[in-house]
């Protein structure tokens, strides 16, 4: 298995990135702060407005190093995927999947199979762990939910029916998730989800990490030779990453909602690393952000046995894997997408 | 990861110019953590194309140059004393 590199996070807000041979630079008012060459890397975060040259552009370009512009408060702006790249063969057999309706359903299918079957890991977790402290009750009640409507996907026939699914899941598994939530219950609780922006603590945390989390799913569906635009359950929209997102789907609750989880629980972020715009948005303070990107680095490095492969991977490359099952099965090396199953 | 050492003749320009060229090889495969001594993080196949450009640069009669193989558990094999600690590439990188 390939290597798991590392990530650069850029978040002093008047930073430049600049070439230098096969080094990146970060330059702060024109004076040299950082420098890694960029072998070292596999993708670049940058929150901040002052962005980077077109030869830095180009250097990860040439390498498959994912660089993508958030703003401070870690909102999406844009990321540089250079020339079109990887196998024209692949990116057809992509798109004549996704153009027919049924055969996307039926990977929609297996990616929504997958989210709401790891949902129920999370869950179940919390009531193996913690059952002396949480409502298990209300959780099995949510948990029979997700059951009865993990029933229902084989038989939904249309991608709407499978979004009144997934949404009715979702749904309820997110206000079921505030019973997870053990410390800090005065400052972090998930009353419903709410985004753009997230009005509270908890759905700050969770969209942060969601932006994360998408950094790495489309650098890796862009490095196997993906298009991360064109997806099987989410439609076309102009800007839209569908595979991307169609894919992060089953990685949400292993990767993203547990973490918030534990970094909640841990009490290794408080509402202090929050704070609350005009709009009424709230926001992770640059402190904050900060806990929030160690403990995502750090769980990326965590290995894992993936299920499908029977081998010992780093979280982090999940993304990655992920991505070249989905290549190996558009090129029809194997029958069907084997979503992933947290265990 | 492979630490890389070297002494270069600078008593001719040519041997100065040797020594620039040897820096900046050195600088895209790693970082400087002393002056003439660098830590590169690097997969076989970098390390023999690093190791073949500093061959091709050096003159072997007045320079020379060394590669310390560190391996895998390489953080557990150095020790850094004073300033200047550098950054761990394997590491949370914040800039």
């Amino acid at each position: 298995m390939r290597k798991l590199l590392n990530t650069l996070y850029v978040t002093t807000p008047d930073a430049f990135l600049t070439r230098e041979r096969e080094n990146v630079v970060v330059r702060v008012d024109n004076e040299e702060r950082f420098r890694i060459p960029i072998h070292n890397l596999e993708g670049i975060v940058c929150f901040g407005y002052m962005g980077t040259s077109p030869q830095l552009m180009r250097l990860c370009a040439d390498n498959n190093v994912g660089l993508s512009f958030l703003t401070p408060s870690g909102k999406f702006l844009a990321r540089v995927s250079g020339r079109v790249r990887g196998n024209v063969l692949l990116r057809r057999a992509q798109y004549r999947k996704a153009d027919n309706r049924e055969e996307s359903l039926e990977i929609a299918k297996a990616f929504i199979t997958a989210k709401i079957v790891n949902c129920r890991t999370v869950l179940g977790r919390g009531i193996r762990d913690h059952r002396d402290i949480i409502d298990c009750d209300r959780v099995r009640a949510v948990d029979a939910l997700l059951i009865e409507n993990l029933l229902k996907i084989e038989d939904s026939d249309s991608a709407d029916a499978l979004r009144g699914i997934e949404g009715n899941c979702a749904k309820f598994y997110f206000i079921t998730l505030d019973e997870l939530i053990l410390k800090q219950k005065d400052e972090f609780y998930l009353r419903e989800r709410s985004r753009r922006p997230p009005l509270d603590n908890m759905n700050a945390l969770l969209s942060f990490l969601y932006t994360l989390l998408a950094h790495d799913v489309e650098s890796a569906l862009e490095t196997v030779g993906l298009d991360p635009y064109v997806g099987f359950f989410h439609t076309d929209r102009p800007g839209r990453p569908g595979l991307a997102l169609d894919m992060m789907e089953e990685l949400r609750p292993f990767m993203a909602d547990r973490l918030a989880l534990n970094l909640v629980n841990m009490k290794q972020i408080g509402s202090g690393d929050f704070y609350r715009k005009e709009n009424g948005g709230v926001i992770l303070t640059d402190g904050g952000r900060k806990a929030v990107i160690g403990a995502w680095q750090k769980r990326k490095q965590d290995t894992i046995s993936h299920p499908y492969l029977n081998e010992k991977i780093p979280i982090g490359l999940l993304p990655y894997v992920q991505a070249m099952l989905m290549a190996r099965f558009l090129r029809r090396d194997i029958d069907g997408y084997p979503p992933f199953f947290m265990n | 990861m492979v630490l890389v050492t070297y002494d270069v003749n600078t008593e001719t320009p040519e041997g100065r110019k040797r020594l620039r060229r040897v820096a900046a090889e050195c600088v895209n495969y790693g970082q400087r953590v002393q002056n003439s001594v660098f830590e590169c993080l690097v997969d076989p196949a970098q390390f023999i194309k690093l190791k073949h450009a500093l061959c091709g640069i050096i003159d072997q009669d007045k320079d020379s140059l060394r590669f310390y193989y560190l391996g895998k558990n390489w953080k557990n094999r150095v020790e850094h004393f004073g300033a200047k600690g550098g950054y761990d590439p394997e590491g949370l990188l914040v800039a």
